[in-house]
């Protein structure tokens, strides 16, 4: 501090608030004043505090509060009991016979669920008994206020673990560029092969509506779900590549026309 | 018939005093509750009362009365139930020689006022040592002799700062020190008023200044085994002190009842006002301020008290001559 020349001596004081470094000399007292500044400021901005039972918290969607069992997909697997880490979850089962469907066809048997049980007072919240489950019969629900007086009573049965099902939330949208579940692109595959058959049966009259010649999948080809219209109409169609639904296309839509024209050629 | 109205006037001027006693130290204390968790981020006492919790020290107060109340085996008995009193009384007794208000709104016009109520807060500082001594707890015993050296070292600044507003008043009497006051004994006096201020904070052992009760090192100090009324008792007395301190510092330093206009009418309000706002600092610097050291409160004591309040009596000295 003493062999500063007089310049950063003088370049000190006029800049010493935004000088930090421990070096440098300060108005003594500054950082006290500051501290008093920073509490000051602090009590006359409002506090962050939520008074949770008068005000009702907000929750993110995916809150972990209890899990909740939706019965009807229940098959009584164990799987999730067998996966606890903690062994809190208690099925009990029996097995009842169903009289066969047709005559002199065979008796089938299914699981009917007895009781569902999971205690509160050891669940750890791991979500694995979730993550487990094949049919998605558990979920988790932001529900939150289930204390009890007595630990016995956080042991809850299948009566209120269903009532929990209601306050599960519908699933977060999809992102934009996400990928469809699987569930959904199979069943619009399903529904585009039998649009294929309907729209290749209203189009077998008159082929030569279209611009271009309608690709056909080749009739060699055991996936192709070709009508059996399709191949007697183009019978030397060379695009053996084509996939099953392109005849499903629409001719009017001139997307899927560019890419059967990119096929052809 | 002239003593009967001599008897009733003791008796109101009695009653009134004990009765700001008992609840202006609640009001400080639910100021600090308050006003501390604001500072923190947090709201502070809700429920009890209804309204921002504003019954709270109310409902601490039936708690610690409804507590038991331990003596320890190893404890002094007598000094360890007499603590509590020696440490809380003579804040009492010093509030009655602080005046509010010009005239007669004062307890009693004494004319050694401020060597009165310098000397019973002397006494005061005496509980917790009784309290350290007697607890037979190694922390408490520790926190007495923390005290112990703190008091030692701040007293004495204390009443140099003090002694500075009685030599530019010429009187000891606490009336006729604020009846020789003019505005500009305000800068003049800063030094001793900054003096005396700090010190009654080292001396009530608020923070920064907490060392004998520092709850990370030896729990809480000389008040480590009481409970229930007993402890009540000690924090009602640290309350008290952080009033009769701010209505010293006000009274001596800031000129106590005067205040813009209406002195003779407002007196009593802007005692008030000045009280609050040096109680509310108090409170602000607890917040605001991590605790000293031992050894840097000796040296803050010695060497900037006691030099500092030194030169505030030179300076009174060399302006009352001129």
């Amino acid at each position: 501090m003493t062999d500063e020349t007089p310049e950063q001596a003088l370049e000190t004081h006029e800049t010493h608030e935004a000088q930090e470094a421990p070096d440098r000399k300060k108005i003594p007292g500054t950082g006290l004043v500051q501290g008093l500044a920073t509490t000051f400021k602090n009590m006359t901005t409002r506090a962050h505090t939520h008074q949770y039972p008068d005000v009702a918290p907000e929750l993110p969607p995916r809150t972990r509060g209890v899990i909740a069992l939706i019965e009807e997909n229940c098959t009584s697997c164990m799987l999730c009991a067998r996966e606890c880490p903690d062994w809190c979850i208690y099925i009990d089962s029996h097995k009842e016979t169903i009289p066969a469907p047709t005559t002199g066809g065979r008796e089938r048997s299914r699981n009917v669920l007895d009781r569902f049980a999971i205690d509160y007072s050891l669940c750890m919240y791991c979500g694995i008994c979730i993550e487990v489950c094949p049919f998605d019969a558990l979920e988790w629900s932001p529900e939150l206020e289930y204390a009890e007086y007595d630990i016995k009573e956080m042991l809850h049965e299948k009566d209120r673990l269903t009532q929990w099902v209601e306050t599960i939330p519908p699933p977060v949208a999809l992102d934009d560029a996400a990928e469809e579940p699987k569930e959904i692109a199979l069943a619009q595959k399903a529904a585009a092969k039998k649009q294929a058959a309907l729209d290749a049966a209203a189009q077998a009259p008159a082929p030569t509506e279209t611009e271009t010649p309608p690709p056909a999948p080749n009739p060699s080809d055991p996936s192709a779900s070709a009508p059996p219209e399709a191949p007697a109409s183009n019978p030397s169609d060379p695009s053996a590549s084509a996939p099953p639904e392109a005849p499903a296309s629409n001719p009017s839509d001139p997307s899927a026309s560019e890419q059967e024209a990119k096929g052809d050629a | 018939m002239s003593s009967l109205t001599w008897w009733l006037e003791v008796a109101l001027r009695i009653v009134v005093v004990f009765l700001g006693f008992m609840v202006i130290p609640l009001v400080v204390g639910q100021l600090e509750h308050k006003a501390m968790a604001h500072m923190q981020g947090r709201l502070g006492p809700m429920e009890a009362g209804g309204f921002h919790g504003w019954a709270q020290l109310v409902a601490d107060g039936v708690k610690f009365a409804q507590k038991e109340a331990v003596v320890p085996d190893a404890a002094d008995r007598r000094v360890f139930q007499l603590a509590p009193a020696v440490a809380l009384v003579p804040y009492l007794l010093a509030l009655i020689v602080v005046p509010v208000g010009p005239g007669t709104q004062v307890g009693v016009d004494l004319d050694l006022g401020l060597f009165f109520a310098l000397a019973v807060m002397g006494i005061a500082v005496l509980g917790p040592l009784m309290a350290g001594w007697s607890s037979g707890n190694k922390y408490s015993l520790l926190g007495g002799l923390r005290s112990a050296a703190q008091l030692m070292a701040y007293e004495l600044p204390m009443l140099l700062a003090a002694a500075s507003v009685a030599m530019a008043a010429g009187t000891l009497s606490l009336t006729g020190i604020l009846g020789a006051w003019h505005w500009y004994w305000l800068p003049w006096q800063l030094i001793g008023g900054f003096v005396f201020f700090t010190a009654g904070l080292a001396e009530l052992q608020r923070p920064p200044f907490d060392m004998p009760v520092a709850d990370s090192e030896i729990i809480f100090g000389a008040y480590t085994e009481y409970t229930g009324l007993r402890f009540a008792l000690f924090l009602l007395a640290e309350y008290a002190g952080i009033v009769l301190l701010c209505l010293l510092t006000s009274v001596l330093f800031l000129g106590g009842w005067h205040g813009p206009f209406g002195d003779a009418h407002l007196g009593w309000l802007w005692t008030a006002i000045k009280t609050f706002v040096l109680a509310f600092v108090v409170i602000w610097l607890r917040v605001s301020y991590p605790r000293l050291r031992a050894d840097q409160l000796q040296k803050f004591a010695w060497t900037v008290l006691v030099p500092l309040s030194l030169a505030q009596l030179a300076i009174t000295g060399v302006v009352r001559v001129l």
